[in-house]
């Protein structure tokens, strides 16, 4: 689960992070109270959506009165965002964040993640700041610092100094890097975070750390846990899909491709976009039903997959271990009656009870195509999404 | 032989008496797996499926003599039942649950390290399938009857995938020694590479496939390691070409986050160390079979 960048930083300067005074707002006039609020002549107002490389797409605008905090507040309130992590579709601006603009000194990059090869929390700064860690690590690979921090004790003072001085530091700000470092990582093992991202942390001219932008991301494992911090969800930043496909227990990522997928499995699912593509094909959807696909889940699993106006043909395949095969044929019969569908769909049913399964899809005397292997699946839904074009349907 | 778990191995089932842990004890019960007991805090003294409840997994390991035990509690206690079975002095512990919080899973695994390696656990799992040792025991929720006793070991972090793999080996007559789901969690009890090494010493067992998924460093230190270590061959298989950066296509650990995540670079990494990669999820049998067909030669020449 991911959050805005003035709730990553609301939480972190809960665990002793410094940060510029600021505010939200969600209107022009707000925008402009809160610069009032903050004080000073120079503010930056920041649209919040969830992703990063705002500054590059205009989402971020540096003002120098109340005049200009309202013009630009005016302007980003409603705007839709691109950026290289939205996709191109991008995001629509609904919340601002009002901050106190600072002079910036030097510009460092603080992150925190769940290292998967050490299975542990690491560290990775570097002195180069303000760019994405990926162009660090492609063009100053030198200037990384990482520690991995030991679960049962936690970050240590001197595994914090180790960063700081490694990051070209003066002692008096090394002291305050300590605090910054030790206060992100009780955050991210407070919280169940997966990530902490602060970028830049900013020098400022008076010789202060702040953190500039955070990012933070949650483990959606352990969020039953953590209800102060689920609580910030902001649904507008989500598909809608997927978020109807968590409420029926339903494992959903769309796609951009035109034939919808209903696979039990992460891994299978995953295997079978890759056969379609392999077939000449392109995939609509990652649907995982999960164990036990009650007729009533595979209903909703087609009527999510068919809200996408793009399915040209559905492809079903389902390997019954704890699933019963005839149970998953008769939630497939259902679903297509319900949904009086009207384009193509390959069944492949295997496992446990695959006789009776596929003996109830026949006798239904539906236009349902059936395979036995992977392979058949694969090909039949390609197939017939080709013959169903040259039918001249949409 | 087979790794892990056979006909001899006295079970456990931690979170015995719940729907789920029910059904599936009666299922492996079925196949021949000598389960013994189980625990469920609160529920000792009494019996489920005709095996005697313990309150403390430490009771029941004495009582009984158990050295294996699969869980089934829910997430929100499972790393805490995990960790009751290590102390206890399981020596292989496989969790079913789904769901576990990443940095329970952390804690688990410096626990496990806590202890000398000749009383250390094993762990297979969270948010995996099992391991089956075909016709002699199985110790998780997947269909013991597509699975086939032979040579090869099988590796996967799927449970489905790990279905269609064995199924499609035993239409062409291949079987398996012991298939081990290791699961879909970033943080994993134990790795490809863990169980290359125990398939690299089990004499009944030819060949090993792993068949992997996106996200994480496991098949490139897998790939390494049979590059290095191994004489048997390795065939290996990576799903998730087709997924998009930066999502999470449904396991936890499913995601493309760093360098070397995606699918293409895993499969790379397998190819450039030698392993036989399949190259569709439609041909995981007949590579399988045409990588032990090429082996048999070489094995008697170089031995």
């Amino acid at each position: 689960m991911d959050i805005h960048e003035y709730q990553a930083k609301e939480l972190l300067a809960g665990f002793g992070v410094a940060i510029p005074r600021g505010g939200v707002a969600y209107s022009p006039e707000q925008a402009v109270y809160r610069a009032s609020e903050i004080g000073g002549s120079r503010w930056a107002v920041k649209a919040q959506i969830h992703s990063g490389a705002r500054g590059k797409a205009g989402g971020i605008k540096l003002c120098n009165n109340e005049d200009e905090v309202r013009g630009a507040a005016k302007a980003l309130l409603g705007k839709r965002l691109v950026t290289h992590q939205t996709g191109p579709e991008g995001r629509v601006v609904h919340r601002l964040y009002v901050e106190a603009a600072v002079p910036i000194e030097r510009e460092i990059y603080l992150g925190l993640v769940l290292d998967r090869k050490s299975e542990r929390i690491m560290v990775v700064a570097s002195a180069q700041g303000g760019m994405e860690i990926e162009e660090i690590a492609r063009n100053s690979p030198d200037t990384i610092v990482r520690e991995v921090v030991e679960p049962a004790v936690g970050m240590t003072a001197f595994q914090a100094r180790e960063i700081a001085f490694g990051l070209g530091l003066t002692p008096a700000q090394v002291s305050r890097a300590v605090t910054t470092l030790l206060g992100a990582y009780r955050a991210f093992r407070d919280l169940d975070a997966t990530m902490v991202e602060i970028n830049p942390l900013v020098v400022t001219a008076d010789g202060q750390l702040l953190a500039l932008d955070c990012k933070m991301t949650f483990d959606d494992n352990a969020m039953f846990r953590r209800p102060n911090v689920s609580e910030l969800r902001d649904y507008a930043e989500e598909d809608p899909r997927e978020a109807q496909a968590a409420e029926h227990g339903l494992n959903y990522v769309a796609l951009d491709g035109n034939i919808g997928c209903i696979i039990n499995g992460a891994g299978l699912a995953m295997a079978t976009m890759d056969m379609i593509k392999h077939a000449g094909g392109s995939p609509a959807n990652f649907l995982d039903v999960g164990g036990g696909a009650s007729p009533d889940r595979v209903a909703a699993a087609f009527r999510l997959v068919l809200s996408d106006s793009n399915i040209k043909a559905m492809l079903v395949n389902i390997f019954a271990g704890i699933n019963r095969c005839d149970w998953v044929a008769q939630g497939v019969v259902q679903a297509t009656r319900e949904t009086d569908l009207q384009i193509p769909l390959v069944v492949r049913l295997a496992g446990t009870n695959v006789e009776e399964g596929r003996r109830i899809l026949k006798e239904s005397g539906l236009p349902i195509i059936t395979a036995d292997t992977l392979s058949e699946a694969a090909e039949r839904v390609v197939a017939a999404l080709k013959t169903s074009r040259g039918d001249g349907q949409p | 032989m087979s790794i892990l778990i056979d006909e001899t191995s006295k079970v456990l089932v931690q979170g015995f008496t719940g729907d789920k842990a029910t059904f599936h004890a009666r299922e492996m019960i079925a196949y021949g797996t000598n389960i013994v007991g189980g625990v469920t805090p609160g529920k000792g003294g009494a019996t489920h499926l005709d095996r005697p409840v313990f309150n403390t997994v430490k009771e029941a390991v004495r009582e009984t003599g158990a050295t294996t035990s699969i869980i089934f509690v829910p997430a929100a206690f499972c790393a805490d039942s995990i960790m009751e079975a290590a102390d206890a002095g399981i020596r292989f512990i496989v969790t079913i649950t789904d769901g576990i919080p990443a940095q329970d899973m952390m804690m688990v695994k410096r626990y496990l390290f806590r202890f000398p390696k000749d009383r250390r656990s094993t762990l297979v799992g969270p948010n995996c399938a099992g391991v089956i040792s075909p016709g002699k025991a199985m110790l998780g929720i997947m269909p013991g009857h597509i699975y086939m006793r032979g040579k090869v070991g099988l590796v996967t972090r799927s449970g489905t995938l790990g279905y269609e793999a064995a199924s499609q080996m035993k239409d062409l007559g291949i079987g398996i020694t012991t298939s081990v789901g290791i699961g879909g969690d970033p943080i994993n009890g134990s790795s490809f590479l863990d169980h290359l090494k125990l398939f690299e010493q089990d004499p009944e067992t030819e060949a090993v496939f792993i068949i992997g998924e996106i996200g994480g460093p496991q098949e490139a230190e897998a790939a390494l390691f049979a590059k290095e270590n191994m004489t048997k061959p390795v065939i290996g298989y990576v799903a998730g070409l087709t997924a998009p950066k930066g999502r999470r296509m449904g396991h936890a650990g499913a995601i493309i986050s760093a360098f070397g995540d995606t699918a293409a670079e895993k499969a790379e990494m397998m190819r450039s160390a030698g392993l036989t990669v399949a190259p569709s999820a439609a041909e995981l049998g007949s590579t399988v079979k045409a990588a032990l067909a090429n082996h048999r030669p070489r094995t008697t020449v170089a031995r």
